[in-house]
């Protein structure tokens, strides 16, 4: 589909070779590139002009530095500058007389109702007592949906039949108040920003109630709109947080600028999966590498650098450079490999062309090889493993037994190995130049 | 068609009352300047029109205005209306000769599938066809319960799965039910998926492989429901679906919201998926045949 904005820099500058400052010629030429990766990322048309008019003035006479290319530098201050747009990631507001109340406001559709379960369940995670509010007597079995989500959790529901959201919303409040409850958490129907009787609706919740957090939840795949409704919802109640759900998606999520831009409000979480721990924290440096079509890059690495044990990773990475690297070696970083979550998610993280890539591949597929690649390995001796020269015709039969495969699958393994081996030793005489290019920076 | 269009008309009132006159303010009396091509450009990209759609329009509006020695703005509303009209066709007419004729609701999740199918079955139904739902949305907590409460409404017979329940045996019991009991149309509600989560796709595959082992032939029909405030994404939304369970039409749930549905035009272009019908309201009467002249009005408006 696309490529990604650092390729089409690249390309642009690509007969640029002097070094020095950008001329104004070579940023117009760029920010060409950037509203267009901008605009196809779905940031609003007029965020995008503002956007782009603040960083062509930073750029103009920015010293490109050693280490860059003027593509990579013209990137380097579109990232910061978009980093700076989507601020900081901030907490809920649990500050106040309890119980606090939070409010999820939104569109149909937009995953209020989920969010609501999530959010509950972080908090009670967290040590907050919460009790969950039906606010949306409207559609028909959102009460329901909201109640089994309660169950599933054990996070009691409020709900009375016949009683409108605001009346609802001070009844909980008042059962939550005397209950010791923490949290309350309401969750709203699902509305228009135009539709005025719902809207009012939602103010008459806002005057029964104290609300301690009015956040908005909107679906990552939003166009050019979310500008118009960010702006409806902050007319009618004080917003103080975003959040963006079904990031899981390949939206690259441009709708988040466009919606800080207008109303300035924190982006407090976004939304990842299926599941009822799927919510995250944001971070501004990897929203921004998605909304260029960077690929979540850092999340890749960081990903690795949790389920890596540090030391060992260093250990591995000193042996893999040195070319002595045994099949032993080979699986434990399988087993490293496999603690960093299902294969399918993390090819889904690689950037750009490699993410296109990775979409072809079943992750069962994936999974399904590297289980026999660890079975393989892990039924041959010790000594084999050290010393994969000597394994002759028979050694290869008796492995193929033990792993339950083909001599065929042994062997392939092994053609596999040395490649790689042969691979770490070129490495290791380049002294790894060009391999950054692998992640696309 | 007087008629369809005031529907159309209602149905978008709330939306064009946000942006009146936009169009009429930008296209004035003056001449055509570099400032109008930008105007046009916003106007175009705000709508999610996109900007390939939007580059080749321009385009075409470009040469056109050559051709035909257009000076004045004003008069190349006329031109983009019928530029952009150019790009849609009309719905195909809907012809259910298979009985029963099986259609299967898929999308992203919140994209109104739930909704779309009550008002499918009370306009279906309306129009003489006996409709069964089959309720295989059985992940979504309350996501049956939904279905139900909606076929109680609007009197309409349903089968339904247990929450956690295989989504294709619902899909294969509601077909073998349609059989029996000769419906005409069966619609097969499932559950939202990102197109992007490989696992899922696979188990939509398998409803549908299903639903063809129940009855030869069927789905005969696979509808895509699209949210109408769906930016950039509903292209590669509607590829992978396309790609997965054959869609053989598109559903624009949320017209009514102030988005304009510009991503139709892509989506057209590049997959030629046809429009089949737009969603305008709540009310289960508020969704309408997708009428390409009242959509363009809207875009424009």
């Amino acid at each position: 589909m696309f490529e990604n904005l650092t390729e089409r820099l690249e390309n642009v500058f690509k007969e640029l070779r002097r070094r020095g400052k950008l001329s104004e010629v070579d940023v117009d030429v760029a920010m060409r590139e950037v509203r267009l990766a901008l605009l196809e990322a779905d940031v609003n048309y007029a965020v995008v002009k503002d956007f782009v008019a603040r960083v062509r003035q930073r750029s103009i006479g920015a010293e490109v530095s050693k280490a860059l290319n003027p593509g990579q530098q013209v990137i380097k201050i579109v990232h910061e500058e978009l980093i700076a747009t989507l601020g900081q990631p901030d907490r809920l507001n649990l500050a106040g007389p309890k119980p606090r109340v939070l409010m999820l406001v939104g569109l149909q559709g937009a995953g209020k109702t989920t969010a609501a379960g999530k959010i509950g369940r972080l908090l009670r995670k967290q040590g907050e007592r919460v009790m969950l509010v039906a606010c949306d007597p409207y559609r028909p079995a959102a009460v329901k949906q909201l109640q089994t989500l309660g169950d599933k959790l054990d996070i009691p529901v409020a709900y009375e039949q016949g009683v409108p959201p605001p009346e609802m919303a001070w009844r909980a409040f008042d059962k939550a108040q005397k209950g010791g409850y923490s949290v309350l958490i309401l969750d709203t129907a699902g509305r228009s920003q135009l539709d005025d009787a719902l809207m009012k609706e939602l103010k008459a919740i806002a005057s029964r109630v104290q609300v301690a957090d009015t956040l908005l939840v909107v679906d990552s795949m939003i166009g050019q709109e979310a500008v118009n409704i960010a702006k409806g919802f902050r007319d009618s109640v004080s917003l103080s947080g975003l959040i963006l759900t079904k990031m899981d998606g390949d939206s690259r999520g441009g709708a988040a600028i466009s919606i800080r831009s207008v109303t300035g409000v924190p982006i407090k979480f976004l939304a990842t999966g299926e599941g009822l721990d799927a919510i995250e924290i944001y971070d501004p440096a990897r929203l921004a590498s998605r909304i260029l079509g960077m690929g979540d890059v850092i999340g890749l690495i960081e990903k690795a650098e949790t389920a890596f044990d540090q030391k060992e990773a260093e250990k591995q990475a000193q042996k893999l450079m040195s070319g002595d690297f045994s099949l032993q070696d080979f699986a434990d970083q399988l087993r490293q490999l496999r603690k960093m979550g299902p294969l399918g998610q993390l090819l889904e993280m690689l950037p750009g062309q490699l993410g296109q890539m990775a979409k072809s591949v079943s992750p069962q597929e994936a999974e399904q090889q590297l289980k026999l690649t660890e079975a393989i390995i892990n039924s041959m001796t010790a000594e084999e493993r050290r010393r994969p020269d000597i394994l002759n015709a028979s050694r290869r039969r008796r492995i193929a037994r033990g792993s339950g495969t083909d001599v065929q699958d042994v062997n392939r393994l092994m053609k596999q190995f040395r490649e790689m081996q042969k691979m770490m030793k070129t490495i290791k005489k380049t002294g790894g130049r060009g391999l950054p290019r692998l992640f696309g920076m | 068609m007087a008629n369809i269009f005031t529907q159309w008309k209602e149905g978008l009132a709330r939306t064009s009352k946000a942006a009146f006159g936009q169009i009429a303010t930008l296209l004035g009396a003056t001449e055509i300047s570099d400032e109008t091509w930008d105007d046009l450009e916003a106007i175009m990209i705000q709508a999610d029109l996109g900007v390939d759609t939007t580059q080749d329009m321009l385009f075409a509006l470009d040469e056109r205005t050559r051709r035909e020695g257009i000076i004045f703005a004003k008069d190349l509303r006329a031109a983009l209306k019928d530029e952009l009209r150019r790009r849609l066709d009309s719905p195909p007419p809907l012809v259910f000769s298979q009985k029963p004729t099986v259609i299967l609701i898929v999308g992203v999740n919140g994209s109104g599938k739930t909704t779309t199918i009550a008002k499918l079955g009370k306009r279906f139904t309306r129009q003489g066809y006996s409709v069964l739902l089959g309720a295989a949305d059985t992940f979504r907590a309350a996501a049956v319960e939904q279905l139900e409460t909606w076929a109680g409404r609007l009197n309409l017979p349903v089968i339904s799965g247990q929450m956690g329940g295989d989504s294709a045996a619902v899909a294969f019991d509601s077909v073998q039910a349609a059989i029996t009991r000769k419906t005409d149309i069966l619609l097969i509600d499932t559950a939202g998926r990102l197109h992007t989560r490989f696992n899922l796709m696979e188990e939509l595959k398998k409803v549908h492989r299903v639903v063809g082992k129940a009855l030869p032939g069927a789905p005969h029909q696979v509808w895509l429901v699209m949210d109408a405030t769906t930016g950039q994404n509903a292209l590669q939304q509607a590829r992978a679906f396309k790609e997965a369970v054959k869609v053989t039409g598109v559903i624009l749930a949320k017209l009514d919201s102030s988005a304009r549905g510009g991503m139709a035009f892509a989506i057209q272009k590049e997959l030629g998926l046809p429009i089949l019908f737009a969603g305008l309201g709540e009310k289960p009467d508020d969704l309408q045949p997708f009428d390409p002249d009242g959509f363009v009005a809207g875009v424009l408006e």
